[in-house]
């Protein structure tokens, strides 16, 4: 009896299956990823086929009709625009962080923990605060357009605040970071023999930069763009706050069915095209730059 | 075409330190490298032999003095705009491209049309005998595969002076011996200057037309392997180049290339060759390679001989290794090359037994000490 008992044990079928000594030490990553995205995504699968309820239930009818309703030329239109701010972002970010990041690589080892640090500072403060300094800043009354009218350079006071340009330098001040520190991590990579061999063998500076380090910087880049662009096109606080209420982008969108029109299954399937075109670009990104899962490690 | 490939003139270089103050790694080195030679720089780390060569790349500027080029003073020409070329330590080859990118990128740089891009980078790879290769990346080379694609990027460029730093540090020793004769061969059949750092003196031996022995940022001597190894002008060059046994003592007389040195622990007068400086009075330091000195049961002559006691042996095939003690408890290290097959125990000496020393007076050097 008692050894009957021990030829099905839990140890028993580990010492002796390998398949199942792996799934057995990966088992709390899988619990994880189980209760927390594989469900809650299922979750949302499921509920956009369904429909909404008069009081803002849902209802168990299966039906098409939200994905439909995406097609129609106001979401169409928002969806286009939330794919626009989201290549804008990460355009931006690349432009300006890129500098940023190579200076950092370059500067003596001693100053780049301390630059690195300055890079992370802004997360030490809630991140709705911030937005709200950059109200201060932006406003007709603000910081830049008293500067920029005490030094002469505009007489009337520039309207950046609730427009399109606002959203995306809130957008692009809340993402640089996460477009330096991958890039930092490439660049810093580099060695200083590397680009000694191509200046010896007659490259100068800016050829060494074409043909060694923006080459071995791709990773680095491709990287942050994924970083900035899939939580970018989500991103609902900043088009809310700054945007006022004349831009609204997919993640306003979702936010909005879910919170105030309760109408869940079409906040579901918004949520579904929002995913599914991140994973879209991602992938054909990753794939087009010739870079596989390795990249994401 | 000027006089000499490579000329420093008084040449210094100073590095600033993390403290603020300064850190002299060459200094006042003034050297002439022939066109077409094999010219080695040989010291232990931090002697300033990287340095010098990086200020021959243009890596590097002078603090003060010259650098000259094939006879133009180079100043602050970078290292894009010299007719060197650099086999990196590292080996640095670029990661992202494959090897015939990596030999080719010279020639582009050079704006050379396709076809003969082609067809050079292809001569170069036969050259190294990596013609297969050409569409792989670095990583999938070995090292000493990754050593000789180094080797043909740099050559690719046609150098005056083709500039190699320990280029076959990161090798194994059976590689490294194989590359050595390699690297010598290819010297010759291309016929280019090669200036060679290492701090490997058997290396530096075997490949060099000639050495500069470098030590504190200093040049100590230059000469052939054989000059520098039979007429080390100091103790140090001595020291660092083979084995030596040093003895200390005072000059007694000098005649021509004759010294008499007393050697004061041993209580002995060595007659021997002398260098430049030695005169009578001075203190003086004897050095004789192990090989030279001979050992008997009787003394071999009336002069250079003093009794010694064997305290260890060690067979090691080609060799025995003995070392003696004489009085003073100076102590002595020889080789006897095993000439001989027999098994006869008695034919070996044993430790504890008391034997002649024999320095032949044209065989040990003196040098003047510190």
């Amino acid at each position: 009896m008692e050894k009957q008992r021990h030829k099905y044990s839990l140890i028993k079928v580990l010492r002796e299956n390998q398949a199942a000594q792996g799934l057995f030490l990966m088992s709390p990553t899988n619990i994880y990823l189980l209760i927390f995205i594989v469900f809650p995504l299922l979750l949302v699968a499921v509920l956009s086929f369904l429909a909404r309820g008069s009081y803002g239930e849902v209802a168990y009818r299966f039906n098409l009709a939200n994905y439909v309703r995406l097609f129609d030329t106001l979401y169409a239109k928002i969806l286009a625009y939330s794919l626009g701010v989201g290549f804008g972002t990460t355009f931006i970010s690349l432009l300006i962080g890129y500098p940023m990041a190579y200076y950092i690589a370059r500067a003596p080892a001693r100053n780049r923990s301390l630059l690195l640090f300055l890079i992370l500072l802004p997360f030490w403060t809630n991140f709705i605060i911030r937005i709200y300094a950059w109200i201060m800043i932006l406003r007709a009354e603000g910081f830049l357009n008293s500067f920029l009218q005490w030094t002469g350079i505009i007489q009337q006071p520039l309207n950046i605040l609730y427009t399109p340009t606002a959203v995306l330098i809130g957008m692009v001040y809340e993402f640089l970071p996460f477009m330096v520190l991958p890039l930092y991590t490439s660049l810093e990579k580099i060695k200083d023999a590397q680009l000694e061999a191509a200046a010896d063998l007659g490259a100068p500076p800016w050829k060494a930069f074409l043909r060694v380090t923006l080459p071995l910087s791709v990773p680095g880049m491709i990287a942050g763009t994924i970083l900035v662009f899939i939580p970018a096109m989500g991103m609902f606080v900043v088009p809310d706050l700054m945007g006022g209420a004349k831009t609204i982008l997919i993640g306003n969108l979702i936010r909005n069915q879910f919170l105030t029109a309760r109408d869940w299954p079409f906040g579901a399937a918004a949520s579904m095209i929002l995913m599914l075109l991140t994973m879209a670009f991602t992938l054909y990104y990753t794939r087009k730059a010739g870079f596989g899962e390795e990249l994401l490690v | 075409m000027s006089e000499f490939a490579v000329e420093f003139r008084d040449a210094v270089k100073l590095f600033p330190t993390p403290e603020g103050g300064e850190v002299t790694a060459v200094d006042h080195i003034d050297l002439q490298i022939q066109h077409g030679e094999f010219f080695s720089l040989l010291g232990p780390s931090g002697c300033g032999k990287t340095t010098s060569l990086r200020m021959m790349a243009g890596f590097e500027w002078p603090t003060s003095g010259d650098v000259l080029i094939d006879g133009k003073v180079m100043g602050r020409i970078p290292p894009y705009q010299r007719s060197v070329n650099t086999v990196f330590q590292s080996y640095a080859l670029f990661e992202h491209m494959t090897i015939f990118q990596n030999v080719a990128f010279g020639l582009e740089m050079e704006k050379k049309p396709k076809e003969e891009i082609i067809r050079r980078v292809g001569e170069l790879l036969d050259m190294v005998k990596l013609s297969g290769m050409a569409k792989r990346k670095p990583k999938q080379l070995s090292g000493g595969q990754q050593q000789r694609v180094a080797l043909a990027r740099a050559l690719i460029k046609q150098p005056r002076v083709l500039l190699l730093d320990e280029p076959l540090g990161a090798l194994d020793m059976k590689l490294r011996k194989e590359m050595q004769l390699e690297l010598k061969a290819l010297q010759d059949q291309v016929g280019i200057t090669f200036v060679y750092v290492t701090h490997d003196q058997e290396e530096a031996l075997t490949m060099s037309d000639r050495i500069a022995v470098m030590s504190q940022g200093r040049v100590l001597q230059i000469g052939t392997p054989v000059e520098i190894y039979e007429r080390p002008n100091c103790r140090f060059v001595a020291d660092f180049i083979g084995e030596t046994n040093f003895l200390e003592g005072t000059v007694v007389s000098r005649q021509g290339d004759l010294a008499v040195v007393s050697v004061t622990k041993l209580g002995v007068e060595i007659t021997c060759m002398a260098g430049d400086g030695i005169d009578a009075g001075k203190k003086a330091v004897i050095s004789v390679r192990p090989e030279k000195i001979s050992i008997s049961q009787a003394p071999l002559r009336e002069q250079n001989t003093f009794r010694a006691k064997v305290v260890e042996i060690a067979y090691i095939g080609s060799d025995t290794r003995v070392i003696l003690e004489g009085t003073g408890n100076v102590r002595l290290s020889i080789w006897e090359q095993n000439k001989t097959s027999t098994l006869d125990p008695n034919s070996f000496y044993h430790s504890g037994q008391e034997i002649w020393v024999n320095l032949p007076p044209e065989n040990s050097l003196v040098l003047v000490g510190e």
